[in-house]
C-alpha cells in the first residue's frame, strides 16, 4: 500500500535536491559519473541502486562535498538544494544542511551517547542552552527508535552500544541537526538481517519528516522502503522513476536485467 | 629400507636439536637483563631512604668519612631529579607539540612527496647519534649563551624525543578508521575542528603512550647531557645555569671513588623510573585501544 | 590557517636538520682546511700539544667499526634465535610475549648503567678468563654493545620472520618437510632481507653508542691491533676530550661527530631501503 503512488499529489511536492549535468571524474578523461539529471523530492525516500563501481556512491558523496577531501576528484555540472547551487556553498553549510550516514557505524569514541547526538552542534560551535540540549538529544533519539533503549545509559560511550544500535545513534547524530536531506549510504550493508529491518521501519517513519536518498545494492531494500528508485550502471544514470514502476515494468534492458540478477 | 628410516631419523634429530637451541639461547638472552637488575639491585636497595630524594648529592670529603666509619653515604640525588625533571619538561613543551602536528601532516598526506622527505629527514634525526646531538646543541646554544645550560639540556632532549613523536603521531593516527574523519566532516564541522576535536581524542591512548616512551627514552641519556647540561652539585632552579640529571649524577659518582656507593642506588631509581613509565604506557595503550 | 600550521611544523623539522648538518660542516671547518679531508680521516695522529696541533680520526674510526661489527657478530646467536622464537615457533603466545618483554626491558635500560655492569662485573671476569690484561678494551666493549643491539635486531628480525606467509610454509610441510627445513628454505629466504635490514639497523645503533663504550674501551688513541687492546671510537673520543677541547682540537672533534653522523646516516639508509624494498614486495 505504501508503494502506491498519487502521481498528481507526487508532482506539487517540492523537490529539494536536483542534479543537473553532473559529471565527476577520478582520473582525467574518465568519468564515474556521466550528465545525471535527476530530482528528489521532499518527504520520500529515494534508492540509488546499481553494481558495484556504477557510481552510486560518489553520487551520493558529491552532495556534501565529501570529494574535497580528495583534491584529484573533479565535479561539474550543478547541484540544487533548495535552488541553490551547493558547489557554490560553503562546503560547512552544506554538511550541516545535508546530513550523511556512513557504511559502518562510527560513532565517535572518546564522546558518550548524549554527547554523539550533539556531536554537529559541539563540532560547529553552536550553542544551544540545556533544557534545548535535553530536547534535542530526546527527540532525535526517539525519531530513530533508539530512546527507550538507552534512555538510562545516556553517559556512557557509543561504542558500548550493538553494531545496529551504534548505527542508529548515526543517523540520530545526523537527524539531530534537521538537515534537508539525509544521505544514506549503503547504511546497513554491516548489519544483520533484524537490525536491518529494524532501521528499515525506522526510515519509514523518518520520511514524515525529512527526504532520504539511500545507495543501497540490495535489491529488496529498495522495493520495501524507497519512493522512488534510480539504477545506475557505469557512470550513467540509466533510470530514474517512481519504485512500483522500475520493479515492475523497466523501460531500460540493462535495469531489467540487473533486477532479475543477471549482473551485479 | 633401512637407509631411509635413518635418513628420516637424523632429520628429525637435526629438527629438534635446533628447536632446543632456538629455546636455550633466547633464554640466555634473559641472563644479562637478570645480571644488571641483581647487581643494581643488591647494592642500591640500602641507599634509597627519604634523604636520597630530599638532599643534594654530598661532597667527597663527607662521603668518604661515612664509608670509613661504615656509615650510609649521606645525602641524596635531589639535584639530579629536579634536572631531570626540569629539562624532560622541556623537552616535552617543545617536542611534542611540534612533533604531534608534524605527524599529523604525514598522516594526512601519507602519499605526498614533501612528506616522504620529512619522514626519512625525521628517520635521518632518529638515527643520529645522541652524542652528535649533544655537539650541535653545543654550538646553537652553549656557545651563544656562554655558559651550560639546563635549557641547552633540555633542547638536546627535546631534539631526540622529536622524531620518536613524529613516528607515534603517524602510526596512530593511521590506526584510525578514515570514516572518523568523514563522519566528523559531514557534520559540517571545519577541518581543524575534526582534528583537534574527533582524531586526536580518539588517538588519545596512542599518543599519551607514545609521549611516554620518548621520555623514558631520554630520561636515561648521558652523553648529550654531558656537552649540554654539564651537572650541578646543587639543586639548580634556573634553567640558564648548568643543571644536573639523574645519569649525570651517575657519571660523576662513578668517576669519583669516595662517591662510588651512590652509583648504584641511583641507577636503581633511574631504572625503576623507566621501568614505571613503561608499565604505564603499556597499560594506556592497552586502555584506550580504539 | 590550521593546514598552514601543520606545514609550518614539518617545515621545522626539515630547517632543524639542514641547520644540524650546516653546524657541524662549519664546525669542522677549520680542521679540514687545516688537515684536508682525506689526511684528517685517514692520519692515527691525535697530539694536543700547543704548537704542533696534529689531528687525526683514523683511530677512532677503525676502533668505532671493530667494535660495532665485532658486537654485530656477537649478538647473532642471541638475537637470530630470540627472533625464531617470537616471530616463528611461538608466535603470538604467551611464552614469545614474555621473551618479547625481557628484550624489550633489555632496550630500556641506559647506557650508562650497562657500562657501570660492564666496569664492575664484566671487566673483572674478562681478566680472570686471562681475555684481556685489564679487563678494559675491544672485546669487553663489544660484548656490552651486543647486548645492547639485541633488541633491535631481534624485534626487526621478527616482525618479517613473522610476516612470512602461511601458505608458503604449508607448502614445504606437505612436502614432508621438518620445522627446520622449513625455516631454512622458506622462512629464511623469504624473510631474509627483511632480517638483513635488522641487523644492518642494529650495527647503526651499535656506532653511535657513547657511554658504554666509554667506560670499557679504555680510552687510548691508538689502533686496537686485537681483541684485548684497548682503543677508542669516535663517539667516546668526543665524550672524553670535549670538556677541554677549543679552536682547532673542538674543531677537530666537531669533525669526527660530522664523520660518525655521516657514517651512522648511510648505515641507516641502507637499512631502510632494505627494509622498504622487503615490505614492498
Amino acid at each position: 500500500m505504501e508503494n502506491i503512488h498519487d502521481t498528481k499529489q507526487d508532482s506539487h511536492k517540492h523537490c529539494v535536491l536536483e542534479f543537473k549535468d553532473v559529471c565527476i571524474s577520478y582520473t582525467e578523461g574518465k568519468w564515474a559519473v556521466k550528465n545525471v539529471n535527476a530530482s528528489i523530492k521532499e518527504k520520500s525516500i529515494t534508492a540509488i541502486m546499481g553494481p558495484s563501481g556504477c557510481g552510486k556512491s560518489t553520487l551520493l558523496r558529491s552532495v556534501n562535498r565529501m570529494h574535497e577531501l580528495y583534491p584529484e576528484i573533479r565535479t561539474t555540472g550543478r547541484i540544487l538544494l533548495d535552488g541553490k547551487d551547493v558547489l557554490q556553498m560553503n562546503a560547512m553549510e552544506v554538511r550541516r544542511k545535508a546530513g550523511m550516514v556512513f557504511q559502518r557505524p562510527n560513532p565517535f569514541p572518546t564522546m558518550s551517547i548524549y554527547e554523539n547526538v550533539l556531536a554537529g552542534y559541539k563540532l560547529n560551535g553552536i550553542r544551544v542552552s540545556r533544557a534545548e540540549r535535553d530536547e534535542i538529544v530526546q527527540k532525535s533519539l526517539q525519531d530513530v527508535g533508539l530512546w527507550d533503549e538507552v534512555k538510562d545509559s545516556l553517559m556512557k560511550r557509543g561504542s558500548f552500544l550493538s553494531g545496529g544500535q551504534q548505527q542508529r545513534l548515526c543517523i540520530a547524530r545526523a537527524v539531530a541537526l534537521r538537515p534537508r536531506i539525509l544521505l544514506m549510504d549503503e547504511p546497513t550493508s554491516a548489519l544483520d538481517p533484524i537490525a536491518t529491518r529494524k532501521i528499515e521501519d525506522m526510515l519509514l517513519e523518518l520520511k514524515k519528516d525529512f527526504t532520504i536518498l539511500i545507495v543501497t545494492h540490495n535489491m529488496s531494500q529498495a522495493a520495501r522502503i524507497s519512493d522512488d528508485s534510480m539504477f545506475m550502471y557505469l557512470g550513467e544514470l540509466v533510470e530514474f522513476s517512481d519504485t512500483q514502476t522500475i520493479f515492475t515494468n523497466p523501460r531500460d534492458k540493462r535495469t531489467e536485467e540487473y533486477l532479475s540478477g543477471q549482473f551485479g | 629400507m633401512e637407509t631411509n628410516t635413518s635418513v628420516k631419523k637424523s632429520r628429525w634429530i637435526k629438527d629438534r636439536v635446533f628447536f632446543a637451541g632456538v629455546c636455550v639461547f633466547s633464554g640466555l638472552t634473559a641472563i644479562p637483563l637478570v645480571l644488571i637488575i641483581w647487581e643494581v639491585l643488591k647494592k642500591g636497595y640500602r641507599q634509597l631512604n627519604w634523604s636520597f630524594f630530599t638532599e643534594e648529592a654530598p661532597n667527597s670529603l663527607e662521603a668518604m668519612l661515612a664509608v670509613n666509619a661504615g656509615d650510609l653515604i649521606p645525602g641524596g640525588v635531589a639535584n639530579g631529579l629536579v634536572g631531570s625533571l626540569l629539562m624532560v619538561l622541556m623537552a616535552v613543551v617543545i617536542a611534542v607539540p611540534v612533533g604531534i602536528l608534524a605527524g599529523i601532516r604525514l598522516s594526512e598526506h601519507p602519499e605526498s612527496r614533501f612528506s616522504g622527505v620529512v619522514r626519512s629527514v625525521a628517520e635521518l634525526l632518529q638515527g643520529t647519534p645522541s652524542i652528535v646531538i649533544g655537539l650541535i646543541i653545543y654550538g646553537w646554544v652553549v656557545k651563544p649563551l656562554g655558559s651550560y645550560s639546563g635549557f641547552a639540556g633540555g633542547i638536546a632532549l627535546a631534539m631526540l624525543m622529536l622524531p620518536l613523536i613524529i613516528r607515534s603521531t603517524e602510526e596512530t593516527l593511521k590506526m584510525l578508521p578514515a570514516s572518523l574523519k568523514e563522519a566528523g566532516l559531514a557534520l559540517g564541522a571545519s577541518y581543524s575542528t575534526v582534528i583537534l576535536r574527533v582524531l586526536l581524542p580518539s588517538a588519545f591512548g596512542g599518543l599519551f603512550t607514545g609521549i611516554l616512551l620518548a621520555v623514558s627514552r631520554v630520561l636515561g641519556e648521558t652523553a648529550p647531557l654531558m656537552l649540554t647540561a654539564l651537572g650541578a652539585s646543587a639543586i639548580e632552579w634556573n634553567i640558564f645555569e648548568p643543571m644536573s640529571a639523574l645519569p649525570l649524577q651517575i657519571w660523576e659518582f662513578y668517576n669519583d671513588p669516595n662517591l662510588a656507593g651512590l652509583i648504584w642506588s641511583t641507577s636503581l631509581f633511574l631504572l625503576l623510573l623507566i621501568l614505571a613509565l613503561n608499565l604505564l604506557a603499556k597499560r594506556i595503550a592497552r586502555k584506550w585501544k580504539v | 590557517m590550521f593546514r598552514g600550521l601543520l606545514y609550518g611544523a614539518c617545515v621545522l623539522v626539515l630547517l632543524l636538520c639542514a641547520a644540524m648538518v650546516y653546524s657541524l660542516v662549519s664546525g669542522s671547518w677549520q680542521a679540514f682546511g687545516q688537515f684536508g679531508f682525506f689526511r684528517f680521516l685517514f692520519s692515527a695522529e691525535w697530539d694536543p700539544t700547543v704548537g704542533k696541533e696534529e689531528y687525526g680520526a683514523w683511530a677512532f674510526v677503525t676502533g668505532t667499526l671493530y667494535t660495532s661489527f665485532l658486537a654485530l657478530v656477537l649478538c647473532i646467536p642471541f638475537s637470530l634465535p630470540v627472533a625464531l622464537f617470537t616471530g616463528e615457533y611461538f608466535k603470538k603466545t604467551r611464552i614469545a610475549a614474555v621473551i618479547g618483554s625481557i628484550v624489550d626491558l633489555l632496550a630500556g635500560i641506559p647506557s650508562i648503567v650497562y657500562g657501570l655492569w660492564g666496569f664492575y662485573t664484566l671487566c673483572p671476569l674478562m681478566k680472570s678468563w686471562g681475555l684481556s690484561d685489564q679487563g678494559f678494551g675491544v672485546l669487553t666493549s663489544s660484548i656490552v654493545l651486543a647486548i645492547m643491539i639485541i633488541p633491535y635486531a631481534s624485534s626487526l628480525s621478527a616482525e618479517f620472520i613473522s610476516m612470512v606467509p602461511n601458505e608458503l610454509k604449508e607448502g614445504a610441510y606437505s612436502l614432508g618437510a621438518t620445522r627446520l627445513e622449513v625455516v631454512r628454505t622458506v622462512v629464511f629466504p623469504v624473510a631474509g632481507s627483511g632480517i638483513f635490514a635488522g641487523y644492518v639497523l642494529a650495527l647503526g645503533r651499535a656506532l653511535g653508542e657513547t657511554m658504554a663504550v666509554t667506560m670499557l674501551i679504555g680510552n687510548t688513541i691508538q689502533i686496537p691491533r686485537s681483541l684485548g687492546d684497548t682503543g677508542n671510537t669516535m663517539a667516546s673520543v668526543i665524550a672524553n676530550q670535549f670538556g677541554e677541547a677549543s679552536g682547532l682540537k673542538l674543531s677537530s672533534l666537531i669533525a669526527i661527530g660530522l664523520l660518525l653522523f655521516i657514517i651512522t646516516a648511510v648505515i641507516n639508509f641502507l637499512g631502510k631501503l632494505i627494509m622498504k624494498r622487503q615490505r614492498g614486495r
